[in-house]
């Protein structure tokens, strides 16, 4: 019989006001099993650690169960503490706080389900065997999906740190968002002029493999080996061998919108989104060609000196092997359409469309204009929170709009000295270093005028927009009529992000950002182990965030690499191969193969069980146990609860 | 005195438990009636924990897992799917109000959701009264 020990934690009010921690200490005195019990103010610190390693030692104790917070928290910080002792699966975690005392009010009735709890915890822990961790090897290989800045500083940094790293990028060239833009706020350094040296630099490192125009198409396996297959597009157009001359350019025919310059600018079927891009290549837009059939236009071909375009390139499936995965998908705006008060005008526009238009070789060579007539606009409206904090659109506040839409008020008094800016805001939100000495700027020297206030309504007056709303802080209503109305949009999941979050088995928030595994403390991980987050597909962030994030994300990856195995838990299923019938059952229900066939017997390869349990749900004759968590167990747990 | 119904309610410990987390961390208050088991996966509630809960005592079942598409083990919560309605029909069959037993997809971010199940199902057992077969073996 096991002399268990169980040490209920006050969490300083945090448990002890809803739960009587004493009265569940005496309780459990009594109970079965335990040899001692005892109540402590926050057990997680150091004197209760050493509260708990005395009384093993004293009470000769051979099992723990520790009521307290959830075992997402603190779990490993009470194993280590048993570990010196004993095995440390003879240490449970009693979730008394998130899952009780959190959620009640009387304390009668929070004391009743915490000793429930406890209760069972103990039954499942009088069962449990000790096991060591299983070791298997890791591919010392990274992943990154998105070619971001996020996602190019991550590969950076998993890089230089010596290690091998997949960079993917769906689009035909890396950087993302930021290659959009024109200046960066609070500072205004030229957005692609700080971010093209690092697009060169992670296309030229040695440990780089970089794959544009490529899409991750399947996931398999779990941390440290994971199976994966990438989808590289055709391109029609050798790397290599493309010089960038630029005749192909010009002989092709068709002429569609530029996705890079927001459908603003019209490029060719053969094109390369912008002059940095990297790698430096042109992409054949097959849907846009004229196409191989029933007849080839082949103007591109046949003025390539350098013989780079070819018409049968394929798709290619490129599967690789890696230990660690870092998602930097980034983000995408909302849609205007959504907001339909806002209107479906010309004149009216999206902060990204605002920044292409100030950037030198976009829509309109780096001119400030009105998009109806080409004339200088000398009344701009720009609207913050343009469904961002609104309950008909997404609840959460976008983080950038506030110092972006600052910036493009100062870009475009630049632009325009005589024009006159107005920005509607709800709040001015500008947390970070010099934020708020840039807002102060743009609204006393730059002399742009601030109204706190919604925008309820726009529409077209002949030439003009009319912009109607509310300034808050008179109570008066406010109607300019502008010639430019510039919708700081709110940031919301980068399209298809679902699907990623699907292939990995990572959660998504409600409002489709990866969620991390702790919103505090594990910012960079995702709860799936191996798998990492980075910049605004996480939540709406900044340069600065996504880059900080993008370097802690693979800080976590060289650090998991440094080690030339890692640890499984040991938790997984175990045949009783003596009462084995050979029905299989178990084996098509395993998601992993990790279950085969023998001739005679189902067996489970340890090292490909992820210990989900479904097999011993599913063997008919009850030949299957997951240790630690046993049938009887479970019973003996329900039994408890129900006493 | 009212009658105040046991429930108990397996979590998947990836989603439903973590949801149920969140609906602490968030202050969330729910009936105290509802007793939490842990398991890796919604696909390890054997049909047999079902039967073992209601014969000993238990008025209602609850099983919490991942949305379809979602489960962190790939097809864990399929199985569960195809398992509780099989279930149902048997509970049917044997004359147990089928609505004792409810599955529920609740992610790691559904705190709101999970304090909202948990309070429902409670009042829809408290309304069915205690299961008939409770406690006779």
């Amino acid at each position: 019989m096991k002399r268990i020990g169980v040490f209920v934690c006050h969490c300083g009010v945090n448990i002890a006001s809803t739960v009587d921690v004493e009265k569940v200490a005496k309780e459990m005195e009594k109970y079965p099993g335990v040899v001692y019990a005892d109540h402590y103010e926050y057990m997680c610190s150091d004197p209760g650690q050493n509260l708990i390693k005395e009384k093993i030692k004293e009470k000769r104790l051979d099992a723990v169960v520790v009521a307290a917070c959830s075992p997402s928290m603190h779990e490993e910080t009470f194993r280590n503490v048993c570990k010196e002792h004993f095995n440390q699966y003879q240490c449970e975690i009693a979730n008394i706080r998130e899952q009780c005392s959190w959620t009640v009010l009387d304390k009668k009735e929070g004391t009743e389900k915490a000793i429930k709890i406890v209760e069972s915890m103990v039954e499942k822990i009088k069962e449990n065997e000790d096991f060591e961790p299983i070791e298997v090897p890791l591919e010392k290989k990274c992943l990154v999906i998105g070619g971001g800045i996020a996602g190019i500083q991550a590969a950076l940094d998993v890089a230089d740190a010596g290690y091998k790293v997949i960079l993917v990028e769906k689009e035909p060239s890396i950087g993302g968002r930021m290659a959009q833009l024109s200046e960066t706020f609070p500072t205004l350094d030229c957005s692609q002029c700080i971010l093209t040296p690092k697009m060169v630099a992670v296309s030229r490192h040695p440990n780089v493999e970089l794959l544009t125009y490529s899409e991750v198409k399947e996931i398999e396996g779990y941390v440290g080996n994971f199976h994966v297959k990438i989808l590289k597009k055709p391109r029609y157009v050798d790397e290599e061998k493309c010089n960038l001359c630029g005749e192909c350019e010009k002989e092709c025919p068709v002429i569609v919108p530029n996705k890079f310059e927001m459908d603003k600018k019209p490029r060719k079927a053969i094109y390369i989104p912008f002059p940095q891009a990297v790698p430096a290549t042109y992409t054949l837009d097959m849907e846009a060609c004229l196409g191989l059939a029933p007849l080839r236009c082949s103007n591109c071909a046949d003025v390539c000196e350098v013989e780079a375009i070819d018409y049968d390139m394929k798709e290619e499936i490129i599967e690789e092997d890696v230990g660690a995965i870092i998602i930097a998908t980034g983000y995408d705006l909302y849609p205007k359409e959504m907001i339909v008060e806002y209107g479906m005008d010309d004149d009216v526009i999206n902060g990204l469309e605002f920044e292409r238009m100030l950037s030198a070789t976009g829509p309109t060579n780096g001119e400030i204009i009105k998009p109806s007539n080409g004339k200088i606009p000398k009344k701009v409206v720009f609207v913050q929170c343009a469904g961002s904090r609104d309950a008909l659109h997404n609840d959460y506040c976008s983080k950038i709009c506030c110092m972006y839409t600052a910036k493009h008020a100062l870009l475009y008094k630049h632009h325009v000295p005589d024009g006159e800016a107005y920005v509607f805001y709800i709040d001015i939100r500008a947390g970070g270093k010099g934020y708020e000495e840039f807002i102060a700027r743009v609204r006393e020297e730059e002399r742009v005028n601030y109204i706190r206030g919604k925008v309820s309504k726009m529409f077209r007056d002949g030439d003009k927009i009319v912009v109607w709303g509310v300034d808050t802080l008179t109570g008066e209503k406010v109607e300019i009529e502008a010639d430019l109305v510039v919708l700081a949009m709110a940031i919301v999941e980068k399209e298809g992000v679902r699907n990623v979050a699907q292939m990995l088995k990572v959660a998504v928030d409600k409002d489709g950002f990866f969620k991390e595994a702790h919103p505090k403390l594990r910012p960079v991980e995702a709860l799936t182990k191996g798998i990492y987050l980075a910049g605004a597909a996480q939540a709406p962030k900044d340069i600065p965030e996504a880059v900080a994030q993008a370097s802690g994300a693979a800080a976590k990856v060289v650090a998991m690499f440094s080690k030339d195995k890692i640890e499984k838990e040991p938790l997984v299923a175990v045949v009783d191969e003596e009462h084995c019938s050979g029905c299989k059952t178990c084996i098509s229900v395993c998601p992993y193969g990790a279950m085969y066939f023998d001739g005679n017997v189902a067996k489970c390869r340890e090292v490909l069980c992820e210990g989900c349990g479904t097999c011993a749900a599913a063997c008919p004759s009850n030949n299957i146990e997951m240790r630690n968590l046993q049938d009887e167990q479970i019973k003996k747990m329900i039994e408890v609860i129900l006493r | 005195m009212s009658f105040e119904p046991k429930i108990v309610a397996f979590l998947c410990n990836w989603c439903s438990y973590a949801g149920a987390d969140l609906a602490g961390v968030s202050r969330l208050k729910y009936p105290p009636n509802v007793v939490p088991i842990r398991v890796m996966c919604s696909g390890r509630v054997d049909p047999e924990f079902i039967l073992h809960a209601l014969k000993k005592g238990a008025d209602g079942v609850l099983i919490g897992g991942c949305h379809p598409g979602d489960c962190h083990y790939v097809s864990g919560n399929y199985r569960t799917r195809k398992r509780v309605t099989l279930m149902k029909k048997l509970l049917e069959e044997i004359g147990i109000n089928p609505r004792r037993l409810r599955l529920e997809w609740i992610s790691a971010s559904e705190g709101d959701k999970f304090a909202r199940v948990m309070t429902e199902f409670t009042e829809e057992i408290k309304k069915l009264g205690p299961n008939p077969y409770g406690g006779k073996e």
